[in-house]
């Protein structure tokens, strides 16, 4: 089975025959995967596909139940063998496995640090040895640096030299772009490129289709608890590719709700005018009409999220003002933008989304406590009914509201989110990046329902730069480096957003 | 519009441009970073020079000897509940441990009559006892929070109850006295020039900075305290540095407790008493975040050595002891907004 190219190198990485079960729900079943060395290869499906209970059988966290796991053609070391396992395979979470107090230096020998005299820790050698490791496969870094203060991106390059370090030469990546901005995933890619090409092997794990197809040379479908399919990444049409992860043919095309033309004489439910933050954005001015979509699109450091922000009323501008449909909220008031009728899905649902001990019907109902009894009091049927609305509405997967949000999966936290935003009704819903770490059903799901809202006569703002994100909009507004440098009417080229957000004037 | 192509054309370039302000930030925070375990040092001074005005007694070597032998078991104490604070636990028992390990020996070694003892064993017993006593709350506490996974403040919060009571309990409320001679020894001794206790307060401290910063053990406690889950992928066993800690943790107090015993000639039910807040506030104060993973030795001694010397300016200066509390729970706070502003950072 599989469509193992039987070469004269044994394969970096095997697993075959893999079950694992938790309890009675079975994560894999069954599952296989070949890493032929110096691969790109690529590891989709949905979120519960079983992708991350694969990659902790492949670093060896996890034993599987059944199943055999080999590298470059001998069997995997025993699972108390941290050391073993180390040499073989690295692999590079989404969550920082990074020490944010320590120095980078510190981080990258942790536990292994040089010995000066009496067996005393040298510190001098400590950093001149991660110096060396990071100038090795340039990075560049200041090894002294506390590990907290390094961006995302050098964080990820941190931790690949790390893996490198130990002797791994294959190198799994979970989501290695989720956080990054366009440019800075262009230099990851880079990267990858040139480690592939001194013959480090990549198990790139990913929901943005457009970077397998940029990066990846083969890639392998999960799909719930089963291996679906492995090929080349070039003889695989994008539509086979989510039909593969979803099991439907073209999921892809999904019917677009039409929504009635937004005329311009609509009087504005959001007006910016004028609005300045120091180091984030200048003399930014636009306004929103009801039932419009409008993009908000830049790179990370372009201050879109920051504008966003502001207008949600998490932080104040030091010059300009936001109107909410006429009304002007107190900036930095969050409540104020509330009641103004704001509602907003934060940049990242796990630092300001929801609250994961919470249930979902307490987290939906964050934002409207007043709808849920007189006085502060809440009634518990009435929290209920509303999240059973909620639940219904978003279609999130789940037991029942009591359930709590960090039991339930990426997509329908995400859903929790955005049922928590449009609780009270908004006139302006704005979002940023709201289907970041997403699967691709519960992407169209979530964008579906922006434009089901809008199509009710709310103004969307959607800061992005998720192409996916910005496409269903009505006109997108292009920030770079805190000012507005483009606006697009629907129907634009992606190279030529894409350009806009990075700043390059393809005229030239 | 050559800049931008230049810029494209050299990816490397343009990213290195664009990361130079955050490498400049970089550096002023490392050279804040230095700082904060010296963050105390001015304020030290500053009270240095206050004092000497006050009181010109104030900089005499026995004054300061005096100081630093009063605060000398309480400072044990700080060390102990820095290493535990380091690894994001807490330990409120200390305290207690402090009173009671000292409180089992010498009943176990004073002999009956007025000294309130039972005489079982004899005096030479009375320092391993109290060790022992200390190594063995250690495992309970340990026991509970570590492989019972139980909260660490509502643990150690219920051996402070507990351990105290045990205290009450076994001397009847009153105080022991007649203590055997190992018992004082360390409360009492001279060594060249010095009160014993305060050598060993020393040595501990220089013992633990070098600990701390430079053996892999004291880098596991940061990394525990800093994500214990990347410490682990990092090959730490966690669970045992955790042991670890939380035993050196108890017999570092039972042994504060055995050397304030010494220099009281005595073991009240009381000993120790209400100290572990001002262990809190000397840890804070010196920069150890309750965090976990944040903070150093160094900074944690100063912490001490500031609130002493600003109670010693104080009596010093004639402040009528009945205000000291009040004024000791300002200290705190004031010495807190000042950390917070040389810091830079909230403090958490």
């Amino acid at each position: 089975m599989g469509t193992v190219q039987t070469g004269t190198v044994p394969p970096v990485a095997e697993a075959t025959g893999i079950t694992k079960r938790f309890g009675s729900t079975v994560a894999l079943r069954e599952a296989h995967i070949t890493v032929e060395p110096g691969q790109t290869h690529a590891l989709v499906g949905r979120n519960g596909a079983g992708k991350s209970t694969l990659v902790s059988i492949l670093t060896g966290l996890q034993t599987p139940d059944e199943g055999t796991v080999t590298f470059g053609g001998t069997p995997a070391p025993r699972p108390a063998d941290r050391d073993a396992w180390r040499r073989r395979v690295a692999c590079v979470y989404q969550k920082s496995t990074i020490i944010p107090q320590l120095t980078v230096a510190e981080n990258l020998f942790l536990h292994r640090h040089a010995r000066g005299r009496g067996g005393l820790i040298s510190w001098p050698a400590v950093r001149r040895q991660a110096r060396d490791l990071l100038a090795t496969w340039s990075v560049e870094v200041d090894v002294r640096a506390p590990a907290g203060e390094l961006s995302v991106e050098q964080r990820q390059f941190v931790e690949i030299a790390r893996a490198l370090s130990f002797g791994a030469r294959f190198i799994i990546l979970d989501e290695p772009t989720a956080q990054l901005d366009g440019a800075a995933i262009a230099r990851l890619f880079q990267r990858i490129r040139e480690l592939q090409a001194q013959g480090v092997t990549f198990l790139y794990i990913s929901h943005h289709l457009e970077e397998i197809y940029e990066i990846c040379d083969t890639v392998t479908v999960f799909r719930d608890a089963r291996h679906v399919l492995t090929a080349p990444v070039e003889q695989l049409a994008r539509t086979e590719l989510v039909a593969a992860m979803t099991g439907e043919a073209a999921a892809a095309a999904q019917d677009r709700l039409e929504r009635p033309q937004v005329t311009d004489t609509a009087r504005e439910v959001l007006a910016v005018s004028g609005l300045s933050l120091s180091e984030a954005y200048h003399d930014v001015s636009f306004a929103v009409r009801p039932g419009e979509i409008v993009g908000l699109a830049g790179a990370a450091s372009s201050g879109r999220t920051e504008l966003a922000e502001t207008i949600a009323g998490l932080r104040a501008a030091d010059a300009g003002e936001v109107r909410i449909s006429g009304r002007r909220p107190r900036p930095d008031s969050v409540p104020d933008a509330l009641a103004a009728g704001v509602g907003f899905v934060p940049q990242d649902r796990h630092h300001q989304g929801y609250v994961p001990q919470m249930s979902i019907a307490d987290n939906g109902t964050l934002t409207v406590p007043r709808r849920l009894g007189p006085r502060g009091l809440i009634n518990h049927r009435r929290r209920d009914e509303i999240a059973h609305a909620m639940i219904e509405n978003l279609a999130i997967v789940t037991p029942g509201p009591e359930q709590q949000v960090s039991g339930l999966s990426g997509g329908n936290q995400q859903k929790v989110v955005m049922a928590r935003a449009l609780a009270n009704d908004p006139k302006v819903l704005v979002l940023i990046s709201p289907t970041a770490g997403v699967d691709v059903r519960s992407k169209e799901f979530l964008l579906g329902k922006v434009e089901q809202t809008a199509a009710g006569g709310t103004g969307v703002l959607i800061a992005s730069d998720e192409l996916d994100d910005l496409r269903r909009c009505d006109r997108v507004l292009v920030l770079f480096q805190g000012r507005m440098v483009a606006e697009m009417a629907r129907g634009w080229h992606d190279h030529a957003l894409v350009a806009a957000m990075e700043g390059v004037d393809l005229r030239v | 519009m050559s800049d931008t192509a230049s810029d494209t054309a050299s990816e490397t370039g343009s990213a290195r441009d664009a990361r130079d302000p955050a490498g400049a930030l970089h550096r002023r925070r490392i050279a804040v970073a230095r700082l904060r375990d010296l963050a105390l040092i001015p304020a030290i001074i500053a009270i240095a020079i206050v004092g000497q005005v006050v009181n010109p007694v104030f900089l005499r070597s026995d004054n300061l000897i005096n100081v630093l032998q009063t605060m000398s078991e309480i400072a044990v104490l700080v060390l102990a509940e820095t290493l535990v604070l380091i690894v994001k636990k807490m330990d409120l028992s200390l305290e207690s441990t402090m009173g009671l390990a000292p409180g089992i020996a010498a009943w176990l070694t004073v002999p009956k009559g007025a000294g309130h003892g039972l005489g079982l064993l004899p005096g030479g017993w009375a320092v391993p006892v109290t060790l022992a006593v200390g190594v063995a709350i250690g495992i309970v506490n340990a026991l509970l929070i570590i492989r019972f996974g139980l909260n660490g403040f509502i643990v150690t919060l219920g051996m402070l109850i507990v351990l105290r009571g045990l205290l009450t309990g076994i001397s009847g409320g009153q105080t022991f006295f007649n203590l055997t001679g190992s018992m004082l020894y360390l409360g009492t001794a001279q060594w060249l020039g010095m009160p014993a206790s305060v050598w060993v307060t020393l040595v501990l401290f220089a013992i633990g900075i070098v600990v701390l910063s430079y053996t892999s053990f004291g880098r596991a406690l940061y990394a525990i305290g800093g994500n214990v889950d990347a410490a682990k992928t990092a090959g730490i066993r966690t669970d045992r540095v955790l042991w670890i800690v939380m035993v050196t943790a108890s017999v570092l107090a039972a042994l504060g407790g055995l050397m304030l015993s010494g220099r009281l000639a005595s073991v009240a039910s009381a000993q120790g008493n209400g100290d572990i807040f001002t262990v809190f506030a000397a840890a804070v104060i010196g920069g150890i975040s309750l965090n976990g993973g944040k903070g150093s030795m160094f900074g944690a001694f100063t912490g001490i050595l500031l609130l002493f010397l600003i109670q010693n300016v104080l009596t010093l200066g004639g402040v009528p002891a009945q205000w000291i509390g009040a004024l000791n729970g300002a200290i705190i706070l004031v010495a807190l907004v000042i950390s917070r502003i040389t810091g830079g950072k909230v403090q958490d």
